[in-house]
């Protein structure tokens, strides 16, 4: 059962977990997971170049055994396998669910049938979920709620809960073995990395894995990253157990302290514009095909700098890569984009960059379009409706000119440039004397 | 037509609209800072607080109660992409 890489630290072999093999990560704590090996891209958004686990654990009490997290429903085989080779089923008292996720609760529903006197433990923002997954003909699931410091005897050894909400999913939370020291983290310190050698001191270099898989699920919830980790934090590590790849027993503080580096790049962000010494940051990105939008993407910055207080940027989106661009508008309070409108749409590198932006947070952001058009012009309203999809703020209504923009034109281009830098900065040039009374007909359709 | 005002408390503007209008129909206009996401009340993204005029707007119904519920929302809560405006209002994201 317990093989391989298992054994005390010094002096162990890098041999494998054997096909179907239970694996003991702590005195009475069992990995009973599965490889996915050929897996080659997760959930459509991750590459992994060598598969994944679907870690679940099975931990040992005086009083039963408690199930935490399963696998995907293809590989429920698996799990039953290890599963059955630590524990029979008539032992288990709760089934743990840190996270959702189909690739954690395939082999739930088989689960609940083989033992049906498990109690389900699960977060508070996680029913509604549970119903959708399981969608129980009668309407009926037992479950119990828990929240942060809740705790679970199994007699000997007690499961206490934290709730860590968004990471990556509303439902998700931890659970502490505290007497054993294990972390069972969930999705958080997880990775998309399969070998079948299971601890991070034995398996290949998986450091690109580790940050790879933050900057694409967890890197859009940032503050809750950093929320999370304050419960965690404090907590005496011994393992993490998370649930995928590697098991972290080899000094498992400094992947804390990875999350805690990637997650802080940038707290200003969270504060409120005026509160945060950084100036408020507007982003202008542009193309044009006969110069025309980049007269009026050079206006919109003119207008925009006759407010005290900001720092704008001018990018053409022609001389630059998507990455960069994502981690400038991140870190951004306010982004501007300027396309012309070819064949009734904006151009190709507009959408290229406003579809790569999932791993990131826009929420609240404020954006705006602009743009020089010959025919009709749809760019700058299509680019709204993605900036507002993207649950961006679209506080000035966009603005197109056809083609080669007056002098009069290019004054209303920085007119639009200072209306944008006026709704970061919450200083309307309006008159502040009049009550700010509009009619519902005056807005733009 | 009846008409009611909505103030926007975070951008301090007010709206004259017609009666029976959703609240989302008026903010994403004038790009208050309510946020939405599925617009069809179910995903709770839009939850704004009523600040004043709480009864004046429509009832929630049984399904928005229970998306609020899910969401924990605090008393005087409400779904902007539910919430028809009857009467006088201030509303800011919750």
């Amino acid at each position: 059962m317990s093989s391989s890489c298992l054994a005390p630290k010094h002096g162990r072999a890098l041999m494998s977990v054997r096909d179907g093999d239970a694996v003991e990560i702590a005195p009475g704590v069992h990995w009973i997971g599965a490889f996915d090996p050929g897996l080659r891209n997760f959930d459509m958004i991750l590459r992994t170049a060598n598969g994944t686990t679907y870690n679940a654990y099975a931990v040992r009490g005086t009083d039963g055994v408690a199930i935490i997290d399963t696998v995907k429903a293809e590989l429920a085989d698996d799990f039953f396998a290890r599963l059955e080779q630590v524990a029979t089923l008539d032992e288990i008292r709760v089934i743990v669910l840190n996270h959702l996720e189909p690739d954690h609760t395939g082999a739930l529903p088989e689960l609940l049938r083989r033992a049906p006197q498990a109690r389900l433990i699960i977060s508070k923002r996680a029913p509604a979920m549970l119903k959708a997954l399981l969608k129980p003909t009668d309407n009926q699931l037992d479950y119990e709620l828990v929240d942060t410091g809740d705790e679970i005897s199994l007699g000997d050894r007690r499961l206490r809960f934290l709730n860590t909400p968004y990471l990556h999913w509303p439902d998700t939370q931890c659970t502490y073995l505290a007497e054993q020291q294990v972390l069972f983290s969930g999705d958080v310190f997880g990775c998309h990395y399969c070998d079948p050698r299971l601890f991070n001191d034995c398996v290949g270099d998986f450091r690109f894995s580790f940050d790879y898989y933050y900057a694409h699920i967890m890197r859009p919830f940032k503050s809750h990253v950093r929320d999370a980790l304050k419960l965690i934090e404090p907590l005496p590590l011994r393992l993490i157990a998370p649930a995928h790849g590697p098991v972290l027993r080899e000094r498992p503080r400094r992947y804390v302290t990875r999350y805690r580096e990637l997650s802080s790049s940038n707290e200003a962000f969270d504060q409120p514009f005026d509160a945060s010494d950084q100036p408020a940051s507007l982003i202008i990105f542009y193309l044009s095909a006969y110069g025309s939008t980049t007269r009026m993407a050079e206006a919109v910055q003119a207008g925009a700098e006759s407010v005290p207080g900001l720092r704008v940027s001018l990018y053409d989106l022609e001389g630059g890569e998507i990455a960069p661009f994502v981690d400038l508008i991140e870190e951004a309070d306010a982004l501007a984009f300027g396309s012309p409108t070819v064949n009734g749409d904006a151009v190709k590198p507009i959408w290229d960059l406003l579809s790569s932006l999932a791993g990131i947070s826009l929420r609240g952001k404020i954006g705006a379009a602009f743009g020089s058009y010959g025919w009709s012009g749809e760019a700058v309203p299509m680019i709204e409706d993605r900036l507002r999809g993207l649950k961006m703020r679209v506080p000035v209504p966009g603005l197109r000119l056809k083609l080669t923009p007056t002098t009069a034109e290019l004054d209303s281009c920085r007119v639009f440039g200072r209306q944008i830098a006026e709704a970061m900065t919450n200083t309307p040039s309006k008159p502040e004397t009049a009550e700010r009374v509009i009619d519902f007909a005056e807005l733009s359709p | 037509m009846a008409k009611a005002k909505v103030t926007f408390q975070d951008i301090d503007q007010t709206v004259n609209v017609p009666a029976g209008i959703r609240v989302i129909d008026v903010s994403e206009k004038i790009g208050a800072g309510i946020i939405y996401g599925c617009r069809e009340g179910d995903c709770g993204t839009c939850m704004m607080h009523v600040v004043e005029g709480w009864n004046n707007l429509t009832e929630p119904s049984v399904l928005e109660e229970k998306v609020l519920r899910e969401n924990m929302a605090s008393r005087h809560d409400r779904l902007a992409c539910q919430a028809q405006i009857i009467g006088d209002c201030t509303v800011k994201p919750a």
